[in-house]
């Protein structure tokens, strides 16, 4: 029983600390606004808007990601494990950069339509509806694609000797072994992808073509800014807690737990196929790498020549920037690992984890600032506020990737640890983090790369002196300078990547399999 | 790096028991304190004369002080839009400028006493001379321009731009605004959240025209000795704006930031407002313009709604803007 409670008592140390950090800011709001606000015709709409295209863009990055994942997964070739590295690195890049990327190859004077001008074709446009959810896609493929390869890779290589050994066909093997796999992870991908986008502000604002394309975020910056309703605000805000909360519960009972056993992590069998198969393969990679880097490219080579032309104070700002990710990266795994490894018997756990997903970035800060005001000057609170607010933004990210690994480690080994008597810190040495180095990698990476580029949301706290790189970029697109503008987003999609691909990377080798 | 940051942090907390001067804070938007912004030099000019610390607090002004009331720290705002200075008036928190206005050389007459301006500008539709062959040469022409013509604009709701063209619309057709937003709506390639956006979107080629400032191409003739880029002049006027300052009336060194106000229309502060923020001075004398930028065209008319007509139109307008694109 004390055994029990000691180990419940850091995950609820850790759920309260992130609870109490999206809902507490949420009711200083409601405080301060004298109770919440009626919401408008135009919300409606907004919130209607806000749950179809994100609903449909999680499914479309689901739905490819699947034969993406299965080649990356069955396939060996030469640069592979760049490649899937380098395909996450839309997730990770700040929504301002990747739009630009889109533009460049969608715009109207992009690479598609030059192409389809040069065949005779008429041109398409990505303004509007379709826009959004082609650039939730390309953001959350990603996403989708490394969790269910994951879920993939953790099938141990001798369930596939053995289906190939009873001479199972392509077709039984996904019946017995990628079904029960697919069941156990798509619906955590579903909904973290459909979190994400239900928060989107500036996507769905530059690609969707008018105000048709207002979401939920828009509609509580609007009743902010615009018309500075708090109310209103922290109705909306209200109303993207359930919409989270309801989509949780959904999941819970849609996910089915795998049941493999565990492996004895032999090396994975080459998988041979037909050619259809290789074919298909071949089609998914190259067309996910196509769509992925195209962009990437784009942005990278648009602001390689004015690069030398850079201010001194970007330098410092990159500084700034990479140490503010070190920072929040280390506090998110803190807070991330204690719930993950809850989540699978407390679902609390888990959905604390989740919470921050939609906690408006605005209500948050505006809440903080509330709480701060009385007791000191905000400003003086500018950096543990940035941290905390990185670190718990990604935070459901992190943990969202490292449950399912959590559930497998559990069923697998938590007899065998405990019949050792493997507990405490040895048990997290020797056990627990070299079987979920792969997830804690990759997790380490996009809270990284998140931190990286925020775009410091939590402006009220701004002391006009601390710069991060996306804001520099910000501030000098808002100055004319365009050309310095994509040589800073150049700088800032490289070192994002190369910071998380160094996470990722560690995560790999740290794996013992 | 995070030492550093936490070295810096300390410095500064603990610079203003160190040395005995008083510090001003000004709260700026985020543009202004950036070494690309006006921020630097005033601050640089500022400190040369009060013998203080001239600190600007960068972030949402408005919000901010709304939600800190009589409590607030400002000693005085810049930066603020003539869109919501009456928001900020009813808050009873801002003290007169006890500046005389009459030196002021805007388009329109200016007699606010709480609200001093700075600078200013116009809004207009800025194109690439070199792309677009035929222009329009009115508002009208613009509206009866084909649908193949794209511009982008910004979000009223978002951006003081996309607020400052509702007002503009309102200002040339009146009741007829819902038919010209139903003409204009089709050749809006995009509404994005603010200027940046948009005019990245014009720099890149994706739009023939952006929403914009009169001034705009001065940037582009000075920084850049691009000719190209130029603001269609429209006969039926442009919309005015303007950045204003004022001082808290809560501040408790009065004289100080008296001094700012005071620096404001000063020579120094207005001599560099054209290259260090890309708009008109807020008083013009001879020499406070570069050569380029005085010779920009002017429109002949000029369109303003004072904050309380501003106030009353905001939300017709937004539901007249929101309905053109509904559809």
């Amino acid at each position: 029983m004390a055994g029990r409670v000691r180990q419940i008592i850091l995950p609820a140390l850790a759920a309260a600390l992130v609870a109490g950090l999206v809902l507490v800011p949420l009711g200083a709001v409601v405080i301060r606004a004298g109770g919440f606000s009626a919401l408008r015709g135009t919300d409606l709409s907004a919130l209607w808007f806000t749950l179809w295209q994100a609903a449909l863009s999680a499914a479309l990055s689901c739905l490819l990601a699947v034969p993406v994942a299965r080649a990356l997964n069955r396939r060996r070739f030469a640069g592979r494990s760049v490649l899937i590295s380098l395909m996450g690195a839309p997730f990770i890049l700040p929504t301002i950069v990747a739009v630009m990327g889109l533009i460049a190859v969608f715009g109207r004077r992009g690479a598609v339509n030059a192409g389809f001008a040069a065949l005779g074709l008429p041109n398409v446009t990505i303004y509007g509806a379709h826009g959004v959810i082609l650039a939730h896609v390309f953001f959350n493929l990603p996403l989708a694609t490394r969790m269910i390869l994951h879920g993939w890779q953790a099938i141990p290589a001798e369930r596939f000797r053995l289906a190939a050994s009873l001479g199972f066909g392509p077709g039984t093997v996904q019946r017995h072994l990628e079904k029960p796999m697919l069941r156990a992870v798509l619906p955590g991908a579903f909904l973290a992808i459909f979190l994400v986008c239900l928060t989107s502000f500036a996507v769905a604002l530059t690609l969707g073509g008018g105000p048709r394309a207002t979401t939920v975020e828009l509609a509580i910056y609007q009743a902010f800014r615009f018309d500075f309703d708090l109310g209103r605000a922290a109705s909306l805000a209200l109303v993207q807690v359930g919409i989270c909360l309801a989509a949780l519960a959904l999941a819970a009972r849609l996910t089915a737990p795998p049941a493999f056993g565990a492996g004895l992590d032999r090396a994975p069998m080459r998988f041979g196929g037909g050619r259809a198969l290789a074919l298909q393969d071949l089609l998914a990679i190259a067309g996910a790498a196509l769509f992925l880097l195209g962009p990437i490219s784009a942005i990278v080579l648009r602001g390689l020549p004015a690069l030398p032309d850079l201010a001194p104070g970007i330098w410092a700002a990159c500084g700034t920037s990479l140490g503010l990710a070190a920072t929040s990266t280390l506090l998110t795994l803190a807070l991330a690992l204690p719930l993950a490894l809850a989540a699978p018997r407390h679902p609390w756990a888990e959905g604390a984890a989740m919470l921050p997903m939609v906690a408006s970035s605005l209500v948050l800060g505006t809440g903080l600032f509330l709480m701060a005001r009385p007791f000191v000057n905000p400003t003086s609170l500018a950096l543990p506020v940035t941290l905390l607010a990185n670190a718990a933004l990604s935070l459901p990210f992190v943990v969202r990737l490292l449950i399912p690994e959590v559930r497998v480690l559990q069923a697998d080994y938590d007899r065998l640890a405990a019949s050792l008597n493997l507990r405490g810190l040895a048990r997290l040495r020797l056990l627990t983090l070299p079987r979920l180095a792969r997830p804690l990698g990759f997790g380490a990476g996009l809270a990284a790369a998140f931190s990286m580029g925020d775009l410091g949301v939590i402006t009220l706290f701004s002391d006009g002196e601390t710069k991060t790189l996306p804001l520099a970029l910000f501030q000098l697109m808002g100055a004319y300078r365009m050309d310095q503008a994509a040589a800073a987003a150049c700088l800032l999609t490289t070192l994002t990547f190369a910071l998380f691909w160094a996470c990722d990377r560690i995560g790999h080798h740290a794996d013992p399999r | 790096m995070r030492k550093t940051l936490m070295l810096a942090g300390l410095l500064a907390a603990t610079s203003a028991v160190a040395d005995e001067k008083p510090v001003l804070t000004v709260y700026a938007p985020d543009y202004f304190t950036s070494e690309w912004g006006p921020g630097p030099a005033i601050e640089k000019g500022f400190e040369a004369i009060c013998a203080c610390d001239l600190k600007f607090v960068a972030g949402d002004v408005l919000p901010r002080i709304l939600l800190e009331g009589e409590r607030t720290e400002a000693d005085a705002v810049i930066g603020l839009n003539t869109d919501v200075t009456a928001r900020a008036r009813a808050t009873g928190l801002f003290a007169p400028h006890n500046e005389d206005t009459s030196i002021l050389t805007l388009p329109i007459a200016w007699t606010d006493d709480t609200f001093l301006p700075f600078n200013w500008g116009e809004t207009a539709f800025v194109y690439d001379k070199t792309k677009l062959a035929n222009p329009p040469q009115s508002f009208q022409d613009l509206l009866d321009a084909p649908d193949s013509l794209k511009i982008a604009i910004q979000d009223p709701r978002s951006s003081i731009s996309g607020l400052a063209l509702l007002l503009w619309v309102k200002g040339v057709y009146g009741d007829k605004a819902s038919e010209a937003w139903a003409k204009l709506a089709p050749k809006v390639l995009t509404v994005t959240p603010g200027w940046s956006e948009s005019y990245g979107l014009f720099t890149d080629g994706e739009v023939d025209m952006v929403l914009s400032y009169t001034t705009s191409p001065a940037y582009h003739l000075i920084a850049e000795n691009d000719d190209t880029k130029v603001a269609a002049i429209f006969p039926e006027g442009h919309y005015f704006m303007t950045e204003v300052a004022a001082q808290l009336r809560t501040t408790d060194q009065p004289e100080l930031t008296q001094k700012f106000m005071d620096f404001i229309l000063s020579d120094a502060f207005q001599g560099m407002i054209a290259t260090a923020n890309w708009s008109y001075p807020a008083v013009i004398k001879p020499g406070f313009l570069p050569e380029q930028f005085a010779a920009l065209p002017r429109p002949a008319k000029t369109i303003f709604f004072d904050e309380a007509q501003a106030e009353a139109l905001r939300q017709p307008a937004l539901d007249e803007w929101l309905a053109a694109f509904g559809k």
